[in-house]
């Protein structure tokens, strides 16, 4: 453990309370002083340290893309271990001196992760009150503690007392924990009833806000190492173009020009300074030659071509019920085809790292929300031992998923080792913009049945995703760096297209799915990764307008539609999702006052139309039902949502407040994504390039009210061990659909094609 | 390469680069002012966002021998005697940021829409904030906090 020791003497440049303050002298030395071994996580030292002022710093495997879980994973660890909030500090996502809990991803933070955090402090609070006892020489039962403090409790004025600091700061806990991987990692102690947590339940305020909001924050952009240069990508004009020459006198003459570095189709300029390597970029005379074939369909034939084309890959067909035979009976059958086009993570500033090859090792800094898997991606990229990478994570521009951050570290790194400096590798715009990966494009074909008394008797849902060759994170074989230096993924991942998630009781029901390729899988700029809840918003969409759909067809109303549905059937799952999609489902219908009737209302005159509707699903655990209200401009085609409601269980809430602005944005960026978003092409390259081409929701878009209702559903609520689910996710599910609903509701007219337009 | 003379955040700053250079690499780069950030590089998103002369000013796009002797203004100039802006402290009680790489220009282009007007409408705010973009979609919390910072400055 003598690195992260030495790490935190060199504490200058520890993220502690959110303060990242400037690299020290000695982290710099540091880096000479690898290799980098992983924590180990089953020592509890690994995880909390004590200081003798009677603090701790949590030690974490995942990261925080500015939704406070750094924030809620203090809460967990010092309710755990009694100590105040205010006694703690956590350190995130550095690889070499926190555990490998893997960094972000699929909003397993609090709901997986939150787990060994909460054992292990209480297994450090156990450890501390047998230091305690054996201090006093009284038994471990005789004694009480609360911030950090042990004390002997017979209620007499001879109480003596000792701090956690005075027992165990600066030294180490020497305790090996159990558990066969991290997730697992336990001690003897057991964790609180929620009955006896203080501070989860409660809003501290998120320790990395006040210093975003008065300019101190250091983020993976400022990082500055000594002798550091500047890098800018240059990337091929049109998808799997292939260079032929380049002219590097074109460059010379350019102030401060280091170096072009190419190998394949990878081309980048170095530059002593970032506007030099800037204008070098755009300077360099390149002389492409374009693939023979197109590498993919336009963007407003992509539908077509998708619904044509013959798939990479089906899934198994999933049948309940006898859906032929339903559908011959069926009084009534409705059908309908949804489109939801390739969306971006388009994040606010564009892909970014700066890699230090000092000292034959390799330090990457990232805001990448998977700095493990960087760490072994590129050590396998550069065929250096996994030992001699290291990652430094830091807060940045977040997209939510499987965004750029993964290439441009692979980038710095090759770069760096290539000229032997540190070197800092941005992203421009236009190229954030059209080569980010992209959530894949959807095409749904939906078919419906409902019998005489307007029940909905059989469902066929088909969906086909354009998702062949499915980026995983930070994959040395590719990443757009490697492809583009000829490696190819062999198999290519097959992608996938998902099912819709709902507890719906339809005893008919016959799903499938399939994967078409694009013509050109590789180097191409329509890569797909995980976008912030890889498939939901596209599924939801086509699952949640088509029953509304339904409901249109039995003349119900939308909600209790879905009410019937739910409340059909009395099986659940160990989660109870049926139970709490109810009560989700109720509490929002009752928060927005919900008024009984089938859509669409009726009609009215005047240029403005409002309207209502209704979308819910699940994503893991986690539940949501929302309501929205609109008004459409049926002069200007413009659609405001005026008004969303969403009731969200999560199960057990850690910080209800950073929970519920996590769940308001969340909204929004899936309404920007129902009414905005769309990656435009030609048959050659992307050309939704800027904030112009590519629109996003803006202030002026934002709803006049925006109601979060925080549900536990559970049957049994107050359960001791009531779970706590991810939430960074599921709120984006329904939203598409709750959109297009109200809109229909308004108007009259279904839109089917994603992003919405009232024509 | 040409000497240039700043005035950033109260301070005279002397760089030596070239006069076509964007101001917020100087920023960033040469005076380690790491408030502006580069968001697009076309003046369209605000992350860059200065006050110059009381303006909000896309730094990615302004030449830097354009603001030669301009009393420039950055998010880590905003507080005053150790004291947060108003607008700053703010966004800490309605608890803005997500990430909070755009904010900058959030607080930055709130903070010269309020001293021109500083009771703004909605429709005002909505109208003033419109171009500055947030993707992780802060947007009604802003919008909460520029009403919070209008009922404190007078």
């Amino acid at each position: 453990m003598s690195t992260r020791r030495d790490f935190l003497k060199a504490s200058g440049f520890l993220i502690v309370s959110g303060a990242v303050l400037s690299i020290s002298p000695e982290e710099l030395l540091a880096q000479a002083s690898g290799p980098y071994p992983d924590p180990d996580f089953l020592q509890l030292d690994s995880w909390i340290v004590i200081r003798a002022d009677n603090t701790a710093t949590f030690f974490v495997g995942k990261t925080d893309l500015g939704q406070g879980t750094g924030t809620a994973f203090r809460q967990m660890m010092a309710d755990e271990i009694d100590m105040a909030y205010d006694q703690t500090s956590c350190v995130m996502g550095t690889t070499n001196t926190t555990v490998d809990q893997g960094g972000s991803g699929g909003s397993d933070a609090i709901q997986t992760d939150g787990w060994p955090m909460r054992r292990v402090a209480a297994e450090a609070r156990r450890v501390l009150l047998e230091m305690g006892a054996s201090y006093f020489g009284v038994p471990v039962s005789t004694l009480a503690v609360k911030d950090g403090v042990i004390s002997t409790k017979t209620g007499d004025t001879a109480d003596r007392s000792i701090t956690y600091g005075e027992l165990i700061g600066g030294k180490k806990f020497n305790v090996v924990l159990t558990g066969r991987n991290v997730d697992a990692a336990t001690g003897t102690a057991r964790v609180k009833a929620v009955q006896d947590l203080k501070i989860v339940g409660t809003s501290p305020r998120r320790y990395d806000i006040p210093p975003k909001v008065d300019g101190s924050l250091k983020w993976a952009v400022d990082v500055k190492l000594p002798g550091m240069v500047h890098a800018r990508n240059v990337k091929p004009p049109v998808a799997g173009a292939t260079l032929i020459g380049i002219d590097e006198a074109s460059v010379k003459d350019i102030p401060g020009f280091i170096k072009v570095v190419s190998k394949g189709n990878y081309l980048a300029v170095v530059c002593e300074r970032e506007e030099n390597a800037i204008r070098a970029a755009r300077q360099l005379k390149v002389n492409w030659k374009k693939p023979d074939v197109a590498p993919f369909p336009a963007s407003t034939d992509l539908f077509k071509y998708m619904r044509s084309t013959t798939p990479s890959s089906s899934g198994k067909p999933v049948i309940n019920g006898d859906p032929d035979a339903a559908f011959a009976k069926a009084a009534t059958i409705v059908e309908a085809e949804y489109d939801v086009p390739f969306q971006g993570h388009t994040a606010i500033g564009p892909a970014h790292a700066l890699a230090d090859p000092s000292n034959g090792q390799m330090t990457i800094y990232t805001n990448d929300m998977k700095s493990y898997g960087m760490r072994n991606g590129v050590a396998e990229f550069l065929k250096m031992p996994r030992d001699r990478v290291r990652v430094v994570w830091m807060d940045g521009p977040q997209g939510y998923g499987r965004t750029a951050a993964d290439d441009a570290g692979f980038e710095a790194a090759y770069l760096a080792r290539e000229i032997g400096r540190p070197v800092r590798v941005q992203w421009m715009r236009n190229e954030e913009t059209a080569w980010d990966t992209k959530g894949p494009a959807y095409a749904f074909k939906m078919r419906g049945g409902l019998d005489a008394a307007g029940n909905l008797i059989a469902l066929h849902y088909d969906a086909c995703a354009a998702d062949h060759n499915h980026l995983g994170y930070n994959e040395h074989d590719t990443v757009l760096i490697s492809q583009l230096m000829g490696v190819r993924k062999s198999p290519p991942s097959p992608g996938r297209a998902s099912l819709p998630s709902d507890m719906y009781a339809i005893p008919n029901r016959l799903q499938t799915t399939r994967v078409v390729p694009l013509p050109m899988p590789f180097e191409t700029p329509l890569r797909t990764g995980n976008l912030r809840d890889p498939d939901g918003p596209q599924v939801t969409f086509a699952a949640e307008c088509f029953i509304d759909e339904l409901a249109v067809a039995a003349k119900a109303d939308p909600v209790e539609f879905r009410m019937r549905m739910l409340q059909g059937a009395k099986d659940d799952d160990s989660g109870f999702k049926r139970a709490r999609s109810i009560a989700c489902l109720k509490a929002a219908a009752e928060k927005f006052g919900w008024d009984s009737r089938p859509s669409p209302k009726p009609k009215s005159t005047g240029d403005i139309v409002t309207g209502r509707g209704v979308a819910y699903a699940f994503r893991s655990q986690t539940v949501v039902a929302e309501i929205a209200e609109v008004e459409v401009n049926r002069k200007t085609g413009r659609i405001w949502i005026k008004r969303i409601v969403c009731a969200h269980d999560c199960g057990l809430v850690i910080n209800p407040e950073a929970l519920t602005r996590t769940i308001e944005n969340g909204l929004l960026h899936s309404i920007s994504r129902a009414l905005y978003e769309e990656v435009t092409f030609d048959t050659e390259k992307v050309t939704s390039v800027d904030w112009i081409t590519h629109p996003t929701l803006r202030h002026d878009d934002v709803p006049e009210s925006i109601e979060v209702v925080l549900v536990n559903g559970d049957p049994n609520p107050k359960r001791p061990d009531l779970p706590h689910y991810g939430a960074g996710e599921t709120m984006l599910k329904a939203t598409m659909a709750v959109v297009a609903n109200a809109v229909f509701d308004a108007t009259g007219v279904r839109l089917r094609r994603v992003p919405l337009k009232v024509t | 390469m040409a000497a240039i003379t700043l005035r950033v955040n109260g301070k005279t700053h002397q760089v030596d680069v070239e006069p076509s250079t964007p101001l917020l690499y100087v920023l960033r780069n040469d005076l380690d002012l790491s408030g502006p950030r580069f968001g697009c590089g076309l003046g369209q998103c605000g992350a860059c966002t200065v006050l110059i002369k009381g303006e909000a000013v896309r730094s990615c796009v302004r030449p830097v021998s354009q603001v030669q002797g301009a009393e420039i203004t950055t998010l880590e100039g905003l507080a005053q005697d150790g004291k947060l802006h108003p607008l700053q402290q703010a966004w800490i009680d309605e608890q803005v940021p997500a990430c909070g790489f755009c904010q900058n220009g959030q607080i930055l282009t709130a903070k010269a829409m309020l001293d021109k007007t500083p009771h703004p409408t909605d429709a005002q705010i909505r109208e003033g904030m419109k171009n500055t973009l947030c993707r992780c979609m802060t947007y009604y919390r802003i919008n909460a906090a520029i009403k919070r910072a209008s009922k404190v400055t007078a």
